[in-house]
């Protein structure tokens, strides 16, 4: 079943979610993929298959190789050992901890959480790395909705994680953040070259951030292509009118 | 015209107001009779007389104890049912919070057919000559059993307004579930748990019905302070009152306690 030569988060998913049946293939490679599609097509659904928090009826999911759910060899492992890092859209901070206490949470919880002296070293690291020094003391309320979303990829990226699950990641921001963000987190998801899944109801951002972009429509996948296929040979009228409204 | 209608409305305003006072006037009167006709003098005579402090010291003892085991027990059962999505778990939601509606005599015969002398477990209780009823332990088990629902539906829907996500994101970490519990969940819903455990406390300082059928009116041992204001209410009218005084005191301290802690939560999880 393993697809030869296939590289980063590979789906192959059959689940059923409320109505809608959901059949599909993914592979995110080591660029961002992002997944779009209409109101109800599935794409969130998608997310939490991958993530664990859904059960997959038949498929496989893997990352690099290494099985995470292989229905047909009783493979389903469970949510806290897949090691995946997820963004929900609102970046769900712990809303009790400062900063630096998100981060040290999330490594703590790790099956081998390093010793303190790495840990401590761990936790300075991604704090310089998305410049959130002068915020480590600080409670999540009291941050920007740009800064909160670096505090969750410092908090998801600390624990090492096989691949990177946004859900909506520049939706929590207002207009003005919006451009600014972007450019930051397509660069900087770029640089990481982590496998990487994005859901977005957004044109720009699927314009800023993929390297590939996959169409969900009713939980099939309806056309797969860089930004440049698409907006040539839109396959179906939402891909027109997605491809449309960037411009 | 136009005055006419505004006349109206205001007739239809006073009106509703009107009602709504008839039952403010009816709540309040046994309590300002309670406390406007207690002199000093007689509160203190009345604190004076030999049953007063048993049954203080008792109701103490027996609600803390009993309030130690609902948090105990209740906490991780509120928890789970709040994780909870299925039949089975809406079942034993409601099965748990049934002695809310369920009369306290009946639940005093209830009990002593659980745990009486001749009852369902006597078979494995007598034997290890363990007799429950007419004990201290009986009536914390009867403080518990009116009690605990008060506190579990309170816990589990803190627990419930946590964010999905949050004990989602947690978990993709890695942590376990004992972990997301303590660190995640009872943080997040401390203040509700608070407030529950306060509406608890005064729910079995206020017990009566099952402790007087399960564990009796023995002063000393199973005579709490509503039994003993009942006891004193044949005795001496000045006693009973004070009592009675004491417990309005404490129950209205607890009363501004959950609302001061339930605005401070309201606040804190409303600021973005």
């Amino acid at each position: 079943m393993t697809s030869q030569g296939a590289s980063g988060l590979v789906a192959r998913i059959e689940a059923h979610v409320g109505e809608l049946h959901i059949d599909l293939q993914l592979e995110t490679g080591h660029g961002p993929l992002v997944l779009i599609g209409p109101n109800g097509a599935g794409k969130t659904s998608v997310l939490s298959l991958v993530l664990g928090a859904l059960r997959v009826a038949r498929g496989r999911i893997e990352v690099d190789g290494t099985a995470l759910v292989d229905t047909s060899a009783g493979v389903d492992v469970p949510l806290e050992h897949r090691r995946l890092g997820y963004l929900p859209q609102d970046y769900a901070l712990f809303p009790h901890l400062r900063v630096r206490e998100n981060i040290e949470f999330a490594l703590a919880s790790t099956p081998a959480a390093p010793a303190p002296a790495a840990h401590a070293q761990r936790v300075a690291a991604m704090l310089r790395d998305l410049a959130l020094e002068p915020y480590a003391e600080r409670h999540p309320r009291s941050l920007s909705g740009g800064e909160k979303q670096r505090v969750a990829l410092a908090r998801a990226l600390c624990v090492e994680p096989r691949a990177l699950l946004l859900d909506e990641p520049l939706a929590a921001l207002d207009v003005h953040a919006r451009r600014e963000v972007r450019t930051f987190l397509g660069n900087y998801l770029r640089a990481l070259g982590l496998p990487t899944l994005i859901v977005t109801h957004d044109a720009a951002d699927a314009q800023e951030l993929a390297t590939q972009i996959v169409v969900l429509e009713a939980g099939r996948v309806t056309q797969l292509g860089t930004w440049d296929e698409l907006a040539r040979d839109p396959a179906s009228r939402f891909v027109a009118e997605f491809v449309a409204s960037s411009r | 015209m136009s005055r006419g209608r505004e006349g109206r409305l205001r007739n239809e305003r006073r009106a509703l107001a009107a009602s709504g006072a008839v039952l403010v006037v009816f709540l309040a009167a046994p309590l300002v009779a309670l406390i406007g006709t207690a002199s000093y003098a007689s509160l203190q005579a009345g604190l004076e007389v030999a049953l007063v402090w048993p049954a203080l010291r008792l109701s103490i003892f027996t609600t803390v104890t009993s309030l130690v085991l609902v948090v105990a027990f209740g906490t991780p059962l509120a928890w789970s049912l709040s994780r909870a999505s299925g039949r089975f778990a809406r079942a034993i939601e409601t099965a748990v919070q049934l002695p809310i509606v369920i009369p306290p005599a009946v639940a005093g015969v209830a009990m002593l057919l659980a745990f009486g002398r001749r009852g369902l477990f006597a078979g494995w209780l007598s034997p290890l000559g363990v007799s429950l009823p007419f004990t201290t332990a009986a009536v914390v088990m009867a403080e518990v059993f009116v009690s605990a629902p008060f506190y579990v539906q309170a816990a589990a829907s803190a627990f419930r307004r946590i964010d999905p996500n949050l004990i989602l994101v947690a978990r993709t970490f890695g942590a376990t579930p004992m972990r997301v519990f303590a660190r995640i969940g009872l943080p997040l819903a401390a203040p509700g748990l608070v407030a529950g455990a306060a509406l608890s406390w005064a729910r079995s300082l206020g017990e009566f019905g099952a402790t007087l059928m399960f564990a009796g009116n023995l002063e000393g041992r199973t005579q709490t302070l509503p039994l003993a204001i009942y006891t004193a209410l044949e005795v001496d009218l000045r006693a009973a009152q004070a009592l009675s005084v004491l417990l309005v005191v404490v129950a209205f301290a607890l009363l501004l306690f959950v609302r001061g802690v339930m605005r401070r939560w309201t606040e804190r999880t409303e600021s973005p």
